[in-house]
């Protein structure tokens, strides 16, 4: 093979983020079976797929809001596996603020804090990590700066548009300097009208040569654009994983083909 | 004759003025075991409520027993227990820590469920958002919960303040010179009980109604996204 595999190529690189034969179990459902998967430093891979076949529980597993009963997860050099079954062993708290560290994750449904002004909600992290206020703010309206909002620094959450929302909520996110940025459905939330300014800021994320990102979508065309890599999910297996203009030009897979006739039609 | 008032049997308007002043020096007695009572109540509860969440299942069972125990005794039955059991084992209070410890507790119990339902009503993505950004737990409930937990609790608190304000009088009966005890014995003195227990009916209802007040503009005043932070 003339070309090396995206997958070959996270590898050779020093993965950012290794799933090792990860099982991820609710109950009697198994979402995520021996699953294996990684992503290079600055790698920009999107995760597409029907709903329900484990695409947030990834994001979710990275961002520790999951535990997961088997395999290993390696996160910027920290471990951090869960063996055993049923989710009994805990990783300790230290550990997984350590692994947390390096994450930061924008969620389908914003979730900003209702109570703080827009400058709080991206400032609070930062200041109870111990940056002098000053220096917090500074950076916050930088950032807001950024995603186009520097103008409502003291409006509340409630005070926004969904689209707002959703770029305060990608400032508050890189506020913390994450090294990896996870995007579980940003534009989901949005009336359509409003999701192009939230593409527009995710867009120019893309182009940060440093920081790694693991988008879900269903915006194909967006996906195609930005990505370095698109992963198709099913059942929680990646069915297919490529080079996206190949993957949406002449997916090679049965299960891929269906699925990028249904959402493209 | 009390604390060097003397009453003035003549006529029912001289009596109720000579003996109120006497009984205003009993409410205070109640208001400061009231304040008192709810401060323990407001703190204890939240104490309580998170002890309650905790990961540990140890802790976690021993709170809500302890809980339920306190909210399924009688408060007579805690107050006669710390008061003149407790002794036996050495540990003597005055009377009136005694009675606000008591008050305090059996409605930190009960503010305990307040807190529990108010912070089960947080949304999901709140702690999930707070975990992305890595907070700390001290840092999530003192920057996140609480602030969001405090307008929606503030009716339920405001009825148990009122509730425990009505049952102040209990107190006398562990020696308290409180309003009503104090009304009692200006009628074994004077073998007229009418005028001054109606007194002390009014002011509780007067003082009640205020409160209320208070409370329901306390609601209206804060946000209901929360206690607002800049
Ligand atoms: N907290 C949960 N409890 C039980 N089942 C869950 C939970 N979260 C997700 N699932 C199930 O796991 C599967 C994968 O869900 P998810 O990762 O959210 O899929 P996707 O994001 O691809 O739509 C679904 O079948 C879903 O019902
Ligand atoms: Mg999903």
């Amino acid at each position: 093979m003339a070309m090396q595999s995206p997958a070959a190529v996270a590898e050779a690189a020093a993965p950012i983020i290794r799933f090792d034969g990860v099982t991820k179990r609710f109950g009697a459902l198994t979402v995520l079976d021996d699953f294996s998967f990684a992503v290079a430093p600055g790698e920009k891979v999107t995760l597409i797929g029907p709903s329900g076949s484990g695409k947030s529980t990834v994001l979710r597993i990275l961002m520790t809001l999951e535990p997961f009963q088997e395999g290993t997860l390696t996160l910027g050099g920290h471990g951090y596996h869960q063996p055993g079954g049923a989710g009994a062993f805990r990783a300790s708290e230290k550990h997984l603020r350590a692994i947390r560290c390096n994450v930061g994750m924008v969620f389908q449904s914003f979730n900003l804090f209702p109570h703080m002004s827009v400058l709080r909600n991206i400032t609070e992290a930062p200041r109870a990590h111990g940056v002098p206020r000053a220096e917090a703010e500074g950076r916050a309206l930088d950032l807001l700066g950024l995603v186009g909002l520097a103008d409502k620094k003291d409006h509340f959450p409630a005070q926004l548009s969904g689209g707002q929302q959703q770029r305060v909520a990608i400032a508050r996110a890189l506020a913390m300097r994450p090294r990896v940025l996870l995007f579980d459905e940003p534009t989901s939330a949005l009336d359509p009208q409003l999701v192009g300014e939230v593409l527009g800021v995710i867009r120019s994320l893309a182009h940060e040569h440093d920081l790694t990102m693991l988008l879900v979508t269903h915006e194909m065309r967006f996906a195609r654009e930005v990505s370095d890599r698109v992963c198709f999910f099913n059942k929680g297996r990646i069915v297919e994983q490529g080079d996206p203009e190949r993957m949406f030009r002449s997916p090679e897979h049965p299960e891929t083909r269906a699925f990028l006739q249904s959402v493209l039609a | 004759m009390m604390y060097g008032l003397a009453w003035d049997t003549s006529t029912p308007l001289a009596f109720a003025t000579s003996i109120l002043p006497i009984l205003l020096i009993g409410l205070t007695v109640t208001v400061k075991a009231a304040l008192a009572g709810f401060a323990i109540a407001i703190v204890m509860g939240l104490v309580f409520a998170l002890l309650r969440r905790s990961r540990i299942r140890a802790v976690s069972w021993t709170t809500a027993f302890v809980v339920e125990f306190l909210r399924d005794t009688p408060l007579l039955v805690q107050l006669f227990f710390l008061y003149y059991v407790l002794p036996d084992y050495g540990v003597v209070m005055p009377a009136f820590l005694t009675g606000v410890l008591a008050l305090g507790l059996q409605y930190s119990a009960y503010t305990s469920e307040v807190y529990r339902g108010g912070i089960d009503a947080i949304p999901r993505g709140q702690w999930e958002a707070a975990t992305a950004l890595n907070l700390s737990r001290l840092t999530v409930y003192r920057d996140i919960v609480i602030p969001q937990v405090v307008p929606r609790i503030v009716p339920a608190m405001g009825n148990y303040a009122v509730a425990m304000f009505k049952e102040t009088p209990v107190l006398s009966v562990i020696t308290i010179l409180e309003m009503l005890g104090l009304a009692n014995m200006i009628g074994e003195q004077t073998y007229q009980y009418l005028l001054p227990l109606t007194m002390v009916g009014l002011i509780f209802l007067l003082l009640t109604l205020i409160c209320s007040a208070a409370i329901h503009q306390l609601e209206r005043r804060l946000p209901k996204a929360g206690v607002p932070l800049k």
